[in-house]
């Protein structure tokens, strides 16, 4: 099963690993400080594109392609996400005028 | 090397994404960074995965984003006025970039390189490219996934159809 070539191999794993940690984090972490709808929907997506790199670099160090067939999936679903919340988000901003998640406190008790 | 350019570019661009204010800003660094993890991918060997990210993503995701940052914020601000300066520098600019990519075009002799005289033979091994196998294991181990998944965009196609007419109030 050694089809996959070995100059992948000359960039370890771990830095894979490394980056997609980060850019999972950067997704967190502009989910959890912003307040703009349309923001933290940008960052969910950084979030799931952090996973697809993850999933594809280790499909290609084993050299196996479910990994890459889950990254399809992954993204049918971003793809269906995107297109509802967008058409959520565009409603809330013909209700309230904003797109700021802070003031849809309307079910807050 | 490409790895730790691309790397670094997508993370950089997306720590902006996340810091600056300005929502097309965000944007456009979304896309830099969404660029940047499909050449990430293509330095994977993961081919069919880089050119159905440029697709979905960037063909389709972030357009729509752009879309929502347009339908849903006032513009008050001028940077939606394009007004063009830097005139003289630019055209000098792209004029030394012309010059200096002419001058390499005619002096690289290109058909003589050895990558492209050894191209016959595929860098891959057996196969050419994963398209083959990844269209394979979809219509075989994954075809109810495959299924389902259409189902699902179907259903969200409807839904935000649905949900973002202007209904007529009742």
């Amino acid at each position: 099963m050694n089809q996959i070539p070995d100059i992948i191999r000359t960039i370890p794993l771990n830095y894979y690993l490394y980056f997609s940690t980060a850019l999972f984090i950067i997704g967190v972490i502009g989910v959890l400080i912003r307040r703009n709808a349309i923001v933290i929907f940008m960052c969910v997506e950084l979030m799931l594109n952090a996973v697809n790199l993850l999933l594809t670099a280790i499909a290609s160090y084993r050299a196996d392609t479910n990994g890459q067939v889950f990254v399809f999936f992954i993204m049918a679903v971003a793809a269906a996400e995107v297109c509802v919340g967008l058409a959520i988000i565009v409603m809330t901003y013909r209700n309230t005028r904003s797109t700021d998640v802070q003031l849809l406190n309307n079910l807050k008790w | 090397m490409l790895f730790y350019l691309f790397a670094t570019l997508a993370i950089l661009s997306a720590a902006y994404m996340v810091l600056t204010r300005n929502l097309l800003y965000a944007g456009f660094s979304l896309l830099v960074t969404l660029l940047s993890v499909a050449g990430i991918y293509v330095l994977l060997y993961a081919d069919f995965v880089a050119v159905t990210q440029l697709m979905v993503y960037v063909g389709g995701v972030l357009v729509l984003i752009l879309f929502g940052i347009m339908l849903s914020s006032r513009v008050h601000d001028k940077s939606v006025l394009s007004e063009s300066v830097n005139k003289v520098w630019g055209v000098v600019v792209t004029g030394f970039i012309l010059v200096g990519l002419s001058y390499t075009i005619l002096n690289a002799n290109i058909s003589a390189l050895p990558w492209l005289q050894a191209a016959g033979t595929d860098v891959l091994g057996q196969q050419k490219s994963t398209v083959q196998r990844v269209g394979i294991k979809l219509m075989t181990d994954f075809v109810v996934p495959f299924e389902l998944a259409s189902l699902l965009l179907l259903i969200a196609l409807i839904g935000a159809a649905y949900i973002a007419t202007d209904k007529p109030k009742v």
